[in-house]
């Protein structure tokens, strides 16, 4: 059985799922629930400032889309950080570290930007004998609006100024919480390293309206006839998340910062692929909030038989895996030639390939009268749309031509490697020697 | 099936003899009400999920009445039923009877290419139901009428294919009246369909939808050749569509088939699709129904349903030669009718009243079917008789294909002037659709002709 535990920039866990600052994490009464589960850590909803705590509306604070079948897909919320009282905070995280010492326990926070409101918030959360803090430089909404959250994401300077100053008032390891609105995430990353992070911790939501109510004309969720935007997880983020860990993950400038993936992770397959990617952990969210915290059995099984089916016996031998298959469109072979093939005895006729080539691609699928199907090999530039839109796995698949073999569609034989940068049509292509 | 609850009853399932009243009251409600209900909308949104869109869907040209079958799904994804149901009506404007009657399993979901891939079909039947049930419950009819053109059809029958035709030629602006031999419009929709399929009186009320286009008399109670010729109609008209149906039935040919206790299925069906109150509706304790086609099923399946305690159905030829899907024959089956094939009636043994009916195992031979030499006896109360319906009442003056009216594609029979459609021609199986369709087409052929060139 392939050894699940986690060693995350020193902070120790029976397995890599921790549940990401949120509701899930607000109090004692959920995370025990979550432990008790099987969960391996958490990150405790985000503390604010001593004093009165910040108020939630009072209407509705989550919006959604789904699939036909009710199927969650995304979630948007425009909740704020915790909205209980400091002490009661951290009278219980010290309370259940206490009683769960196997796991991790992270505290998220979000404070003014000036020295002495993290200095004074830090001395309080040491005392908790938390494993750490997350700094969540990543809310898009509400505390954005009052210089925190996003605010300070967006600005690398202020990412690397607030993280130098945790680090030097406190002896905890910092993760530091990104935000993906931004244009270029490896920025953010590379403050957060300057200013001395021992993590960065990946996505927080994205900025969203989830619909538009066609009678009232305000957008959801909507208060008293308005709406704001809200931050937006759940399935699908996760293509968002997977590639700005990715990015990350394989910047020479960021190489080696460890990374805590979030963004979607709803079964152990996501969990794989972000570890693969580079993430050394997961956090997770809107998963929990939407099935409850029984999920961590399969995430658990499911990633340990999948290591176990591919020989790793460690989480380590995991991460990063597919990083340098990570590379740019400049670098790819565009000497490597495929073309779609239809697997008749699969083919259920449905002519959604034919539509979508016809319609909208490059004419390479003939349709018979009796509606059989067929790549025209001669056309096919491999676009893999078919595929796509294909309802039958398998159906259509993508055939690389060997080397040599003549491509019908050029009339050119398939040859050795070669990119962008060497290529005859691009005006900066270095002449090859 | 057996009666469990409520007041006693006056008789059970094994009380001999042809009598009412077999079942508790709350039996005839449960065993008659619809047979497939209604999707809730979220059960639409899921079914309509499943289909994909298909290009150029077989599933459409399956259907009798090329409804755009993807579109109105995707109509009904998209959160609009009410539009699907117009994209039905506006092909097929007894689109919500046909998506209680239609054999589906046959038509659209046959070809569906889920059927093929997973023998499981997107349920179009229902889905069609779901969107015209909407609309149809709007109470608002999505259709004007054209300008008048000052032009009169007589349309002969309101059954599917005369009020298809009717509410066509009532678009185009035409005047239209409707002359029917029996006391309630729908046809075959009123006195012939399954209880089950056409619950809730919704034959009735689909033609009083139909009406609100305007333009359409009904003039119920008129029989063609009793209480008129073509030539008085011809006379009154710009044109005439003949939807007459097949008023008459086959005869087994058997001595005493006329015993009491036998009787032609259609005519008990219609009974019962009348009957204010099926616990007095009265049904053997032993019935055998000869034929195997549609009518054969409904009137064995609904026998089992007013408590007789053995049904058999018994078909001279083999199962694939049955006029009845395989749907309806496990539904059949499944309703308790015990089904006999290759077999057919050689006499019929009667003392007073009904004893036996006796057949004879048959064999394809050089002459057709032949008795193989063995037979058998079923007891037997009550007999159906559903070999089949004739054209009957057809003015002597219309060419025949074979035994029923010559018409061509856009309906038009030998003589100018005059269209038919429905199960009265020679064209296509006989089905609720097929009427439809080939009434619309008519009405279709009839505008042009009565706006073509000179009009
Ligand atoms: C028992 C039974 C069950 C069936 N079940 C199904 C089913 O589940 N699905 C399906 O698709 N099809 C079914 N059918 C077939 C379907 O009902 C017919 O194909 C369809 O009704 C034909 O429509 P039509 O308009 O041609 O004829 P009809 O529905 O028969 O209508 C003909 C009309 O003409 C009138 N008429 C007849 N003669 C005259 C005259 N001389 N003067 C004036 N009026 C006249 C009649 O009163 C009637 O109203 C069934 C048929 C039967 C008998
Ligand atoms: C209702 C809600 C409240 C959240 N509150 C916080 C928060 O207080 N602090 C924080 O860092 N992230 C917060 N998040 C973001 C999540 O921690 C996480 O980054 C995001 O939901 C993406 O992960 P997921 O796709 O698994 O949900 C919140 C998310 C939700 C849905
Ligand atoms: S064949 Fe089936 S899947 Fe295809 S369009 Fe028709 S209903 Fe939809």
């Amino acid at each position: 059985m392939a050894n699940l535990t986690s060693n995350f920039i020193g902070i120790k866990s029976p397995n890599p799922y921790w549940l990401a600052s949120a509701p899930p994490t607000d109090k004692a009464y959920n995370v025990e629930r979550a432990f008790k589960a099987g969960w391996g850590g958490v990150v405790w909803k985000t503390l604010g400032a001593e004093g009165p705590p910040v108020v939630n509306v009072n209407g509705p604070r989550y919006g959604a889309i789904w699939g036909a079948d009710r199927r969650l897909l995304g979630l948007n919320n425009i909740e704020l950080i915790t909205d209980r009282p400091l002490e009661v905070n951290l009278r219980e995280i010290k309370q259940v570290k206490r009683d769960w010492p196997d796991r991790a326990m992270v505290v998220s926070l979000m404070v003014p930007c000036d020295e002495e409101s993290w200095k004074a918030i830090l001395a309080r959360v040491e005392e908790t004998e938390a494993d750490g803090v997350e700094l969540n430089f990543g809310c898009p909404h509400g505390m954005s609006e009052r210089g925190m959250g996003s605010a300070v994401g967006q600005v690398p300077e202020y990412i690397e100024m607030v993280t130098r100053w945790v680090k030097q008032h406190s002896r905890m390891p910092c993760i530091v919480k990104l935000t993906p609105n931004i244009a270029d995430i490896r920025k953010p990353a590379e403050a957060a390293m300057r200013g001395g992070a021992d993590a960065v911790s990946l996505i927080n939501t994205i900025n969203s309206i989830t619909s538009v109510n066609l009678d009232t004309f305000s957008p959801e969720p909507m208060i008293d006839g308005k709406g704001a935007h809200g931050g937006y997880c759940g399935p699908a983020v996760k293509p968002i998340a997977l590639n700005m860990v990715s990015e990350i993950a394989r910047s020479p400038d960021t190489q080696g910062l460890p990374i805590s993936g979030i963004g979607g992770v709803t079964t152990w397959r996501d969990a794989a692929e972000f570890l693969t990617l580079g993430a050394g952990n997961v956090q997770v969210c809107t998963a929990a909030m939407t099935y409850g915290f029984g999920i961590i059995k399969e995430l658990t099984a499911g990633l340990s038989q999948y290591m176990d089916e591919k020989g790793f016996s460690s989480i380590d031998q995991l991460v990063g895996r597919a990083v340098p298959n990570v590379t740019d469109w400049q670098y790819l072979n565009l000497n490597y030639v495929a073309k779609a093939k239809i697997n008749q005895d699969l083919c259920i006729s449905c002519g959604r390939c034919f539509a979508a080539c016809e319609d909208t691609s490059h004419q390479a699928i003939s349709m018979s009268p009796d509606r059989k199907f067929e790549v025209i090999d001669e056309e096919c530039v491999a676009c893999n749309l078919c595929v796509n839109v294909c309802p039958v796995q398998d159906c259509i698949t993508m055939e690389a031509m060997p080397k040599g073999a003549v491509d019908p569609r050029t009339g050119e034989p398939v040859r050795d490697y070669a990119n962008w940068t060497m290529h005859p049509n691009n005006p900066m292509a270095k002449a090859a020697e | 099936m057996p009666a469990t609850k409520g007041e006693p009853m006056s008789n059970s399932l094994t009380t001999p003899g042809i009598v009412a009243g077999r079942l508790h009251p709350e039996d005839y409600t449960r065993h008659f009400d619809d047979l497939y209900p209604d999707y809730a909308a979220h059960e639409a949104m899921v079914a309509a999920d499943r289909c994909y869109f298909c290009h150029d869907a077989p599933c459409i040209t399956a259907c009798p009445t090329d409804i755009d079958i993807p579109l109105f799904i995707r109509q009904i994804q998209a959160g609009q039923p009410d539009a699907a149901g117009k994209t039905i009506f506006d092909q097929n404007i007894l689109g919500g009877m046909c998506a209680r009657v239609c054999p589906t399993e046959t038509l659209c979901e046959g070809a569906c290419v889920r059927e093929a891939a997973e023998g499981k079909p997107v349920e179009i039947g229902r889905l069609q139901r779901y969107a015209t049930d909407t609309l149809i419950a709007r109470n608002a009819h999505p259709y004007t009428r054209a300008a008048p053109t000052g032009k009169r059809v007589a349309v002969v029958g309101a059954g599917p294919a005369g009020l298809a035709c009717a509410h066509r030629l009532a678009l185009h602006g035409h005047d239209v009246t409707v002359f029917d031999a029996r006391t309630k419009p729908g046809g075959l929709n009123e006195y012939g369909i399954a209880a089950y399929k056409a619950a809730h009186g919704f034959a009735q009320a689909e033609v009083d939808w139909l009406l609100q286009i305007g333009g359409v008399t009904l003039r119920q109670g008129w029989a063609l050749g009793r209480d008129g010729s073509l030539a008085d109609l011809q006379a009154d008209h710009d044109a005439v569509f003949l939807g007459i149906g097949l008023a008459g039935v086959n005869a087994l040919g058997l001595a005493d088939d006329t015993a009491p206790g036998a009787r032609d299925a259609v005519e008990f069906i219609a009974e019962l699709r009348q009957a204010p109150d099926l616990s007095t509706l009265p049904i053997g304790r032993h019935v055998v129904v000869i034929g195997g086609g549609m009518t054969a099923v409904d009137a064995a399946v609904q026998s089992r349903l007013l408590g007789a305690e053995h049904v058999t159905m018994v078909y001279r030829r083999g199962r694939d030669a049955m006029g009845a899907s395989d749907h309806e024959l496990s539904h059949a089956a499944n309703e308790g009718v015990k089904i006999i094939t290759h077999a057919m009636p050689v006499a019929i043994h009667a003392n007073g009243s009904l004893r036996e009916v006796e057949f004879a195992y048959t064999h394809p031979g050089e002459t057709g079917l032949e008795p193989t030499g063995e037979t058998f006896r079923l007891q037997a109360d009550q007999l159906f008789k559903a070999i089949g319906q004739t054209l009957d009442g057809a003015p002597d003056a219309l060419t025949l294909a074979g035994r029923k009216l010559a018409a061509d594609a856009e309906g038009r029979t030998s003589l100018p002037g005059i269209w038919a459609g429905g199960d009265c021609t020679g064209d296509g199986e006989d089905l609720t659709v097929t009427a439809v369709a080939q009434g619309r087409d008519a009405a279709e052929s009839i505008h042009a002709a009565l706006m073509g060139a000179g009009a």
